[in-house]
């Protein structure tokens, strides 16, 4: 039998290594990173706001919002949030949906920030110059900035593919723009109010960086580019979203159709925005840099600004640069939301006080303690002893599932809700489940006749395969209903799913084990009436022997025997009995 | 109270004691069926109180205030939205709950001040929840839409374990009987509907496929060698692996009860409405009727279904003509019931059942 205690003591010895790790791996995060020993919570635990956006095209708009675009939201709201100073604010899509969830009592501007919807502009850059805010204001000065404070041409925009440069009509830019009857890319948009702002701003600050409200449309404005390189004073909008079509992004091909190895982004434009991008490129082409560069604005920022050189008309313009295979697809699809005709329409919004969220886990965890115990207090009631390993085991799939719940919320971000803390306290009655599961099948084979060892192994072979399909079926519950609901339903589907794991993970390496160990124990092995598999209230007296008979009380063999010689010698029988083990039952033939 | 589930249960699995609850079946059908057609009329007719969550609407709860009277948020409500009706709850001893139709934000801010003026509480005490009318319609839908699917691949792999459309079907059969009932109770008392009860009626389906499947493996490993017998019949041996689980089934709802009655009381008694309340009161509804029907429904439409497989009409036929020439040796007791006992034949258990000597004789 050593068999089994080996066989018993590896499971354990891997139960061991798996809490070890798990505890481990925690320690470490707590030590070196930025987690912590307790689950962080979601915002019905700990108070805050979360607001449910769905992105809404305007009516007679033929684009379609697809995943990119969200994601791009997604990110121009973090961004906006980050800057506001808000540390913590988790934002993510669920289907078609944004959720922001606020920590606290976010105030009313922040809120605001989230709601507000990004737009795309073209301006004509006027003056570029380094991100820092200048000290000395010098108005004369900053009219022409040094070339080297420059960092812009390293982009340029030229005609994309076919589209040959004509050299069209650019006198008419002067009329295209009728704003004050003054060219957009003129100095004179550059007021002492404008220099003021461009020689304050400085794009080093991260507020200066997202969700920055855009100026007005008709006046020239200042813009940080969009990782703080540089900032821009430009004069007026003369192209917005609309006038994107679309804009995508690959590899760049030189005119010979061959690869160079580097990655443009084409944007393509409306009939409307070709007319006019024709004027502005016509224009600003033979200005001294950074004139005769354009600014794409996005939510306030930068995103690009290429040099021109050539009139691009036909509505179809490549922009090239350094840009990786990485930049270009971002830009791509900067351009192509900044076209979107959305906006972001709320919801739902919820707002939790701390109080609130308090009171409610501190409830749900004396909801799960007193459910605990009754389960405890049932299990040893019905199975004594083996109430024990129940609650053993019980014990075990508490400490794995909160440390993978602790280490689950540092790495992939996991926030325990109520609804998980209801999820877990549920779960205490299925994992519970399967060890009774195990354990009326071990007594199923003991009343069938077998020896407890036997009955074990036999029972368990049973049993695993029933534990395993509903099991099986309680993860496929929690999948589809992490990967169809919303909102508080997944916390509930993600501790569901992640107990059943857990409570397959214990009822092999810790429940079984256990139990072949202990039934080697005498007070098991012999079935003590307080082991909870004592064969004698398990009816071994009343047993089927088969061909339809069934044996009720009637003394085996060996007892007729004892009994015989218990007559002639009662005094021999009772010292013994007396001699024995309190466990030996009555009636076994144990000798 | 122990010993007499023991040997109760010891008689039951030796066949002992028999339920006949196959054979009876007719009167489970009628139950349930009765049920079932209460539950659709309740729902039919007086529907389904839906929460905020799905019609759309804004509720307000003011926590820990020292006044609870609802006549505070009556007239904040009557200044600030004249055109809503205010459904006013004290939840405990110390909450307030408003809720009122959909209002626009603006709006909803002006009454979270005015409510945490009247409550006399810092505005941060105050919560609210604000639910368009489109995304309670989503909300709705998801749900609806998790449920076909669920129960679709329910089906498949149950056929796939099983390996018996007919088994997946009963379950599924089961499956619908509980989530009718539940509902029903629900239409017909008229609690709330929320996200979270719909998280409990879903979890409901893992639970009573649970009891199900314990119960179908057990009848499936009786009735494994059923053509090479002519003991006893297909219902027979399934009515035998029904009461032989029968102990099983009441321990495992009674265990899986108790958390979720600890939550249910808490959650009503203690925090008013909410998730917890919400949640646990679909479980204990749905957990009490899944147990009912996985005794009750799941086995005997199995057995309805599989009577009508030639194989086993065969079977049947041949084990009661048996019956009938006398041949047979299964114990008949003296009201002719047919003592129905374990049909596995048994083997020899190896040198490890054998009872160990410890000591010499003396």
């Amino acid at each position: 039998m050593a068999r089994v205690k080996n066989e018993a003591r590896r499971a354990l010895t891997w139960l061991g290594a798996i809490i070890v790790v798990l505890y481990g791996t925690l320690a470490l995060g707590v030590v070196f990173g930025n987690a912590s020993w307790t689950p962080n919570l979601a915002l019905d635990l700990a108070g805050g706001r979360e607001i449910v956006l769905a992105p809404v095209l305007a009516d007679g708009a033929e684009q379609t919002i697809d995943q990119a675009d969200l994601d791009q939201a997604v990110d121009i709201i973090r961004r906006r949030i980050d800057a506001s100073g808000v540390a913590e604010a988790e934002i993510s899509t669920q289907g078609q949906n944004i959720v922001v969830a606020l920590p606290g009592n976010p105030s009313e501007e922040t809120v605001d920030l989230v709601r507000q919807s990004a737009q795309l502009q073209f301006r004509p850059v006027l003056v570029s110059g380094s991100p820092l805010p200048t000290t000395t204001s010098d108005a004369s000065a900053s009219a022409t900035p040094e070339p080297s404070a420059s960092p812009s041409a390293d982009e340029t925009a030229e005609p994309a593919g076919s589209a040959t440069p004509e050299p069209s009509a650019s006198a008419s830019a002067d009329a295209a723009t009728p704003a004050e009857g003054t060219d957009p890319s003129s100095l004179e948009w550059i007021t002492e109010d404008v220099q003021a702002k461009y020689d304050a701003l400085d794009c080093t600050a991260a507020e200066n960086l997202s969700g920055v409200t855009p100026g007005d449309p008709a006046l020239a404005d200042v813009a940080c580019d969009q990782d703080g390189l540089a900032k821009y004073i430009m004069g007026p909008v003369e192209m917005d979203g609309t006038d994107v079509a679309t804009a995508t992004s690959g590899p760049e091909y030189n005119s010979a159709g061959t690869l160079t190895g580097r990655y443009e982004v084409r944007l393509e434009l409306t009939n409307d925005g070709a007319k006019k991008f024709a004027d502005t490129t016509g224009r600003i082409k033979d200005f001294e840099s950074p004139r005769d560069q354009f600014a794409m604005v996005l939510d306030g920022v930068v995103i690009s600004a290429p040099a021109v050189s050539t009139t691009i008309t036909g509505g179809q313009a490549s922009i090239t640069g350094n840009f990786t295979q990485e930049s270009a697809e971002q830009l791509a699809n900067q351009l192509k939301f900044g076209a979107l005709p959305m906006t972001l329409e709320v919801q739902s919004e919820q707002q939790i006080s701390a109080t609130l969220g308090a009171d409610q886990l501190q409830k749900g965890l004396i909801a799960g303690a007193i459910g605990l115990l009754l389960v405890v207090i049932y299990s040893l009631i019905q199975y004594r002893a083996l109430g024990f390993v129940t609650v053993g085991s019980l014990v075990i799939a508490g400490a794995i599932t909160y440390g993978l719940i602790a280490l689950l919320s540092w790495v992939i971000g996991y926030r325990l809700s109520l609804a998980g803390v209801a999820g877990l306290i549920v779960a205490i009655g299925v994992t519970a489940d399967s060890f009774i599961v195990y354990f009326e099948r071990v007594r199923d084979e003991l009343r069938e006749g077998r020896s407890l060892q036997a009955a074990i192994d036999h029972g368990w072979r049973r049993a695993r395969r029933t534990i395993l399909a509903s099991d099986a079926i309680n993860v496929l519950a929690a999948v589809v209903l992490y990967l169809l609901a919303v909102g508080g339903v997944r916390g509930f589907a993600f501790t569901l799913g992640l107990t059943t794991l857990v409570d397959v993970l214990v009822v092999f390496l810790f429940t079984h084990p256990i139990l072949m160990l202990m039934g080697k124990r005498p007070f098991f092995a012999r079935g003590h009436k307080w082991s909870g598999l004592d064969p004698r209230q398990l009816g071994r007296d009343t047993m089927y022997k088969g061909r339809g008979r069934i044996v009720t009380g009637q003394p085996t063999l060996a007892e007729r025997k004892a009994a015989a010689a218990g007559i002639v010698a009662p005094a021999a029988a009772a010292t013994a009995t007396d001699t024995d083990d309190d466990a030996r039952p009555e009636g076994e033939e144990t000798r | 109270m122990k010993l007499n589930l023991a040997e109760w249960g010891n008689k039951l699995h030796s066949g002992e004691k028999t339920y006949p609850i196959v054979a009876q079946r007719k009167r489970w059908f009628i139950v349930s069926g009765v049920l079932v057609a209460l539950s659709l009329v309740a729902l039919f007719t007086k529907g389904l109180n839906a929460g905020i969550d799905f019609v759309g609407g804004t509720e307000f709860r003011v926590t820990e205030t020292s006044i609870t009277e609802p006549a505070e948020a009556q007239a904040v409500i009557e200044e600030l939205a004249p055109d809503a009706t205010a459904r006013v709850t004290i939840l405990g001893d110390n909450d307030v709950r408003i809720q009122i139709g959909v209002v626009d934000i603006e709006t909803g801010r002006e009454i979270t001040s005015a409510l945490a003026e009247a409550y006399d509480v810092p505005e941060d005490q105050v919560s609210f929840t604000q639910i368009g009318p489109t995304w309670g319609a989503s909300v709705g839908k998801a749900a609806v839409q998790s449920l076909i699917v669920f129960l679709v691949l329910v089906g498949i792999v149950m056929s796939l374990y099983f390996r018996a459309w007919r088994m997946a079907v009963a379950a599924l059969v089961a499956l619908a009987h509980d989530l009718i009932i539940t509902v029903g109770v629900y239409a017909l008392i008229g609690f709330e509907v929320t996200p979270a009860s719909v998280i409990g009626f879903l979890t409901i389906l893992g639970y009573s496929l649970y009891d199900t499947v314990v119960v179908f493996d057990k009848i499936r490993e009786n009735t494994q060698h059923l053509t090479s017998q002519h003991r006893y019949t297909y219902d027979e041996l399934a009515n035998l692996g029904l009461n032989q689980t029968l102990v099983r089934s009441i321990n495992t709802s009674v265990v899986a009860l108790l958390p979720v009655s600890a939550i249910l009381f808490i959650g009503s008694f203690l925090l008013g409405a909410g998730t917890l309340k919400d949640i646990s009161l679909a479980l204990f509804v749905g957990m009490a009727v899944g147990t009912y029907s996985s005794i009750f429904v799941a086995t005997p439409v199995e057995v309805a279904l599989r009577d009508y497989e030639p194989k086993i009409v065969e079977h049947t036929r041949q084990v009661l003509a048996l019956r009938a020439s006398g041949e047979t040796d299964v114990a008949i007791s003296d009201t002719g019931d047919v003592r129905v006992g374990a049909v596995n034949r048994g083997s020899h258990q190896g040198a490890a059942a054998q009872p160990k000597r410890k000591k010499r004789k003396a």
